[in-house]
Order: structure tokens, then C-alpha cells, then sequence
């Protein structure tokens, strides 16, 4: 024991208990680096609140509409001069016909409620948006029998009127602006105040086609989000098996050797393809070559199709490999031939593997812009609703991405809030597949 | 999930998708081209579906020489109807359009828009631009002294005193806008001319093509950018530069009045009157091109395109009028070129 404490208190204190200079020196550099990790996650993550948040904060605003009410006197005189209720007749009174009326009441409602202004009749359209004229067109036409009776109409604010009440819009900022004056603000306030003005939730924002750049108010995304279902259709029912296919022939049955390898390589470098490239591809192959119409929501999915082909096809192989050899090998033993093994046995195991895999492909496809801006998706395109299945693979359509893009790019910056508000509808769409995908994965998948 | 159902949905799906493709025939109007009559067009389309039966047209974007080029590739249902112009089409283009068998074109001007030099509105004044100014701040090279030199000039002082002293950045159109060429020969070969910088380049032993060109080569050495996307991107660049100057169009200009401060030229601001009048100098006409083989073959075609240049919407006052578009003084013509379907070329 004596020895022991000399021999100790000859050489330099190397306790084991004691933590010498290298050791702590090994530790603060595991310290550095799990503090360099979290700033890393931090610096992630306060990106991520950011982008979220300034998406949330620009974009949410949308989702509200300013919609004034107005009781409008329909007079048979000037909305059916023939006198006879035909709507084939009464469609002779284009929209131009309607908006004099629309001006009209609006005076006289200001009027009854006793708000005092200096604005004439006709410069009353500052305040309403011109699609209300179409509006009621349409109402009178689909029933005839509302001539000369005085009904109470919704119609959208104009979206100056609109900005107002959502802050976009101050009185400092119109002081030059040629389409609105104060004065109509004025008004707007008045209105507010006896409740014929309200913002509400606005539906057709979700629902509603794409508009003109001159109304904003009305624009909707609704079309092109069926131009975007119908493509996923395509890229679902193309891709899928395709890719199962190619997969399953790679992984189970091809033989290995250089012709195999050289494509496996390939299809990894087909996946870091730019997807510009497939746009272009699709253009000249597609649209020049085979002669598909132009903008057409199966041309765009044929596109997307090729762009998510790698993605499936190397997470179906993933989801192949994953499954043990010895589920093969038990099969082949009983005496079942390569292909029952694989089609009874490999491909359900693999399954969960191979949906979760489409599913993020697809989520990619959704949120893709560029090859579609080749195909002429971008545009005032999505403007009517498909009416049929047909029509909505064919008929010229845009696609939630393509739609947000052509809004961020529209003079009015109330485009710019609709484009944000875009974002969250697509947003929305991605997370919601990409919870769908880890669902099945959770509740499907098998782990040995 | 087996594996011959999804084989079985995916062919429904693909016999769903091409089947039809092949019998269908188009009825509705397509129309490609200019960024800046888009929103024209698509005011127009929108009316346009509104009071017709016919399904609201189709308007793409993608610049004035991409949708010409679209125009001129054909005549069948694949191809565009309309191609939107904001500068007339070029002898080049009208030859490739009868290489390729589009033979018969209508050309439909719609009015005029003004092109605006603006900057941030918590900005500089820019209210003494003149056209030389801008050859001046623009050019790549200036004759001095019987030579040409590269252009010393940084800041808007030194082309002109009563400009602020601020370094020189232009956001101007790329050369794939079709404002770039109206830029170029209005503003600087204008310019170019009228402090006879032409003239001395002729006198140095250029021929007057050289010189023209001289005058209209816009410098490399980052005073001017090229904005090859739309307004919103020059926008978004003269937000971040507060001594930026962009250029843009009038209608653009009237909607983002509240963040763009507009520079007058010649000591005229730019609007709707003082560009029908004349008095403000930079403006362009506008078009669109109709390929006379798909009327009476398209449904809608026609009608759309006379609906486009009626009182009702090109004419004073109208929803275009609102826009910024500036109306054509001569709309009764083109109302009767339209109806009487006039091809270009015929001096008809």
C-alpha cells in the first residue's frame, strides 16, 4: 500500500479519477460538436418558423374577402328591351349592360343610408369588382322572373377596397393611385359602419377559376387544383407501374452484368436531373413530335411521370432489398417458381415501402414548376372547370404551382397576397401526403 | 394491393387519357405571347366567356417573339390562333410563317402603351430625364474627341446636372421583350441623335448602320442589368436599391403606385393622356396576330377577336382603358379590318 501511494506520489498526478489535459480536451471537443449540431438544428429550424411564418402571416389574408351587399332594382326596361323574358334575347345585354345598373343602386343605397359623398354614380365602380356584373347576369338569365323586383346582392369589394380593410392599402398610398380616392374610402367606411360591408371567409378562393388581372378579388384556385389532381392521375397510374416493374425486374431477375449496372447508374442520374430538362423533353417530344395539345393537364402528368419515374424506381428497389432472403429462399424451397415468390411473397412485403416511396414522388411532382412553364401551363389558363374526365386530361389547364407562379408575377399586389395564399393551399396538399406516406409506413411496415 | 388491379387502373387511366385525344377537336381559343398584353387579353377573355357561349380562351405568356414563333409553326389545331404582340412582326418571322404554311395573317393593333422609367418611391427625383440622358448613362461606347471611348459616366450627375447624384443603375428589359427594341430605338437612338453623337460617329468613318448600332449597344460593366422575367422581378430589384431606375409599363406602373415613384421625360409624366396626345415620347403600339385559316374553324375565334378591339373594351373608358391600355385613335378601322377579315401584305 506504501509502495502503491509513493510510486503515485513519484510520477505526476495520473489519477484515473481525475480527468488530465488530453481527456478534457477530447471532452470540450465533443462538447464543440454537439454545440455546433444544435446551432445547425437551430439555424434549421429558425429557418423553417420563418418560412412558415412569413408564408402564414402574407398568406393568410387571402382566405378573407371583402363583399359588399347591395339591394339592386332589376329594371325590366333596360335588362330585357324586347319584353318577352327569353333568356336567348335577354343575353343580348352584354355585362357593359349590367354595370350601370350595379352603379345605380349602389348610389341609391348610399343615399338611404344617409352617407354624404361627392362621387357621381359612374365612379362608383372603385368600389365594386367588375366580375359582380357577370354575376348578376348570370342570375337573371338562369331566372328571368327576378325582373322588377329589388333583390339583395353579395358582391365582391374591388381589390383597392379589399387592401383597405386588410391593411394593404392606406390613405397615403392611393394619394397617386388613378382607380381609387379617398373619398371612395370614405364610403367604404360609412358602409362598414351600418354592416352592408363585411369580410368574411371566402370560399371561391379555394373553388374558384383563375381571373383576369384587372380582378383579382375573384381569382381562385380551384381549377387548376383539378389540373394538378389530373396530372397526378397520370403520373399515379403511369409511374407506379412502370416503376414497380422496372424495379422488380432489376432487383429480382436481371442478371447482373455491365448492361445492368450501366443502367442502374443511369436511372441514379436521371433522378438528379433539373426538372427543366423534362420540360424541354416533353415539349419537343409530346407537344412537337406527337402532336399532344398544348397546356393539357396528360401532357403535364406525362412530364411529371418521367420526372418521378427514378424516385419510385430506386425506392421500390430499396423497398425490394429490404425484404430478407430468406422469406425467398423459404418460398423457393416449398417449390414455388421465381415469379410466384416474388408476386406472393417479396412484392406485399415490400408494398408499404414502395407506396411511401410513390406517395413523396408525388408530393415532388405536385410542387413542380419548371417543366410545366415549356408546356404552356402558365398563363390565364385555369378558367373553366373540366366537364368530364376527358376534358380534364385534354382541356388546356394550369396546376397549383404553375398557378401560384403566374400570380406572383401579376401587376396588382393583390396577386402577391393570392400567391401566398396559394402556397398554404399547397402546402396543405404536401403535408397531407407526406403524413398519408409515414402512416402506411408506420402501420404497414414489417422490421426483421 | 395486386399487383393486376394497378395494372388494370393505370390502363383505364391511359385509355381515359388518349383515347379521346385523338377524335376531340379543339373549341376553344388559343392565344400565346407578350407579357405585356396579357392582361389585355386576359381581361378580354374573361369578358369574353362571360357573355358568349363560347369557352373562355386560353392565353399563355412567354414574350412577344416566343408566342410569334408559336404563331409561325404551323396552321392546325395544335398550333395557337393568336399570337399578342407588343411590337409589329418582323419580315424574318412573316417569312418563317410561310415556310410553314401561314400564309394569311391579320394584324390587329389594340392601342398603346407607355413605357415609364421609375424608381423607389422613398428614392431619388429623377424629373429631368431627356433621351440623351439616357444614350449617355447607357451607351457602352460615346464618341469624345473623334475617338470612341468606354463609357465614363457613373452617376446621373455627370450626364446631366439637374439629375441627382446617385451612381447609375438601369434596370432594363431583356432583349427578349419586345420592350427592349422600343427602349433602344425611342429612348436611346433617339437620344443618340439628338445630341449628335450620331453624326460624329458618322464623321469618325462609320456607316450609319454602324452608328445605330453604336448608339443602341447598352454597356456590360454593370450600370445596366438586364431584367429578363417580368416587371415584378425590375420591382423587386428597384425595391432592394433605393438609387435603382427600371423600366416598366404604364399599366404596371398604375398598380404599384404606392411603392414606384414614376421620372418624367422631356419634362412630361407619363399617363393615358399624355401618351394618346403625344406629348410624352416613349410609347409603342400594341398587337395581336390572327392566322386567317383558323377562323370558321375554331369556334369563337371571330367573335373574340372582335370583342377585343369594340367600343365596349378597347374604346375610352372601357376595362383596358382602365387597365392603362391607351386607345387607338383609329379603332373604327381596325373594328372593319376585323370584320372584313384583312390579311396583312395585300394593301387592302
Amino acid at each position: 500500500m506504501t509502495d502503491a501511494t509513493q510510486a503515485g506520489s513519484m510520477v505526476p498526478a495520473k489519477s484515473i479519477i481525475s480527468v488530465d489535459d488530453r481527456t478534457k480536451k477530447r471532452h470540450a471537443a465533443e462538447k464543440r460538436f454537439q454545440a455546433y449540431g444544435i446551432a445547425a438544428i437551430a439555424t434549421g429550424v429558425f429557418f423553417l418558423i420563418f418560412l412558415l411564418g412569413s408564408i402564414l402571416f402574407n398568406g393568410v389574408t387571402a382566405f378573407q374577402q371583402t363583399f359588399i351587399q347591395v339591394p339592386i332594382y332589376l329594371n325590366p326596361m333596360t335588362l330585357d328591351p324586347e319584353g318577352n323574358r327569353d333568356p336567348a334575347e335577354m343575353a343580348k345585354v352584354s355585362t357593359f349592360g349590367y354595370a350601370p345598373i350595379l352603379e345605380n343602386s349602389m348610389a341609391s343605397m348610399i343615399e338611404a343610408q344617409g352617407i354624404e359623398t361627392d362621387v357621381e354614380p359612374d365612379g362608383l365602380d372603385a368600389l365594386f369588382s367588375s366580375s359582380a356584373a357577370a354575376q348578376l347576369r348570370n342570375r337573371v338569365l338562369s331566372n328571368p322572373d327576378l325582373l322588377g323586383q329589388t333583390i339583395d346582392f353579395n358582391i365582391l369589394a374591388t381589390s383597392r377596397v379589399d387592401g383597405y380593410f386588410k391593411g394593404r392599402v392606406s390613405r397615403e398610398s392611393i394619394a397617386r393611385d388613378r382607380s381609387i380616392d379617398a373619398e371612395h374610402l370614405d364610403i367604404v367606411d360609412a358602409l362598414r359602419e351600418e354592416g352592408s360591408v363585411v369580410k368574411r371567409f371566402n370560399l371561391a378562393f379555394i373553388t374558384g377559376s383563375d381571373a383576369s388581372e384587372s380582378r383579382p378579388e375573384q381569382a381562385g384556385m380551384g381549377v387548376a387544383m383539378m389540373g394538378s389532381l389530373y396530372m397526378m392521375l397520370v403520373v399515379l397510374g403511369l409511374s407506379l407501374p412502370i416503376g414497380v416493374f422496372a424495379s422488380i425486374y432489376l432487383e429480382e431477375f436481371a442478371p447482373k452484368n455491365r448492361l445492368t449496372d450501366i443502367i442502374e447508374v443511369n436511372i441514379s442520374n436521371l433522378a438528379a436531373v433539373p426538372s427543366i430538362v423534362f420540360g424541354i423533353l416533353g415539349l419537343a417530344v409530346f407537344i412537337q413530335f406527337m402532336e399532344f395539345p398544348q397546356s393539357a393537364p396528360l401532357v403535364g402528368g406525362l412530364v411529371l411521370t418521367l420526372m418521378t419515374l427514378p424516385t419510385i424506381i430506386i425506392a421500390t428497389r430499396a423497398a425490394l432489398q429490404s425484404v430478407p432472403p430468406s422469406i425467398r429462399d423459404a418460398a423457393l424451397g416449398v417449390g414455388a417458381s421465381k415469379m410466384q415468390s416474388v408476386f406472393h411473397h417479396v412484392l406485399p412485403l415490400a408494398m408499404p415501402g414502395i407506396l411511401t416511396g410513390t406517395i413523396i414522388g408525388l408530393a415532388q411532382a405536385l410542387g413542380e414548376t419548371a417543366p410545366l412553364l415549356l408546356i404552356g401551363m402558365v398563363g390565364y389558363v385555369a378558367t373553366n372547370y373540366p366537364d368530364g374526365i376527358a376534358s380534364g386530361f385534354m382541356d388546356p389547364n394550369s396546376a397549383m404551382p404553375a398557378q401560384i407562379y403566374e400570380w406572383a408575377k401579376r401587376a396588382d399586389p393583390a396577386y402577391y397576397e393570392r400567391a401566398w395564399g396559394g402556397i398554404i393551399i399547397l402546402l396543405v396538399f404536401l403535408f397531407a401526403m407526406n403524413a398519408i406516406a409515414i402512416l402506411l409506413r408506420r402501420k404497414f411496415e414489417r422490421r426483421w | 394491393m395486386s399487383i393486376y388491379k394497378l395494372t388494370a387502373a393505370s390502363a383505364a387511366v391511359m385509355i381515359a387519357a388518349a383515347g379521346p385525344s385523338l377524335a376531340q377537336s379543339r373549341d376553344n381559343v388559343q392565344v400565346a405571347g407578350s407579357s405585356t398584353v396579357l392582361p389585355y387579353a386576359s381581361i378580354v377573355a374573361e369578358a369574353f366567356g362571360e357573355n358568349f357561349d363560347y369557352p373562355t380562351p386560353v392565353v399563355e405568356s412567354g414574350g412577344s417573339s416566343a408566342g410569334l414563333s408559336r404563331f409561325c409553326e404551323g396552321v392546325g389545331e395544335n398550333t395557337i390562333d393568336i399570337a399578342n404582340a407588343s411590337r409589329p412582326i418582323g419580315e424574318s418571322e412573316i417569312e418563317t410563317c410561310a415556310q410553314n404554311g401561314v400564309n394569311e395573317i391579320i394584324e390587329v393593333r389594340i392601342g398603346y402603351d407607355g413605357i415609364v422609367f421609375a424608381s423607389q418611391i422613398d428614392g431619388p427625383e429623377f424629373t429631368a430625364f431627356k433621351p440623351s440622358d439616357w444614350y449617355l448613362a447607357m451607351a457602352s461606347e460615346i464618341p469624345q474627341d473623334g475617338a470612341m471611348v468606354s463609357n465614363p459616366n457613373a452617376s446621373w450627375a455627370d450626364v446631366n446636372g439637374d439629375l441627382p447624384d446617385v451612381e447609375i443603375a438601369a434596370f432594363i428589359p431583356g432583349t427578349r421583350h419586345g420592350t427592349r427594341e422600343v427602349f433602344e430605338e425611342q429612348v436611346l437612338l433617339q437620344g443618340c441623335e439628338d445630341i449628335g453623337a450620331m453624326q460624329s460617329m458618322t464623321e469618325m468613318g462609320m456607316s450609319e448602320d454602324e452608328a445605330e448600332e453604336a448608339c443602341m449597344k447598352v454597356r456590360a460593366d454593370g450600370a445596366a442589368v438586364d431584367i429578363d422575367g417580368d416587371y415584378t422581378e425590375t420591382l423587386a430589384r428597384i425595391s432592394s436599391n433605393p438609387d435603382g431606375v427600371g423600366v416598366f409599363g404604364l399599366a404596371f406602373y398604375e398598380n404599384n403606385t404606392d411603392s414606384l415613384k414614376v421620372a418624367t421625360m422631356g419634362g412630361v409624366e407619363p399617363s393615358v393622356e399624355t401618351i394618346s396626345t403625344g406629348e410624352y415620347p416613349v410609347s409603342r403600339p400594341l398587337y395581336f396576330y390572327i392566322k386567317k385559316a383558323h377562323l370558321g374553324v375554331i369556334p369563337g375565334l371571330k367573335e373574340y377577336a372582335q370583342f377585343f378591339v369594340s367600343d365596349d373594351l378597347a374604346g375610352e373608358g372601357g376595362p383596358l382603358a382602365d387597365y392603362g391600355l391607351v386607345p387607338d385613335p383609329e379603332l373604327a378601322s381596325t373594328q372593319e379590318a376585323v370584320a372584313n377579315e384583312t390579311v396583312m401584305g395585300n394593301g387592302s
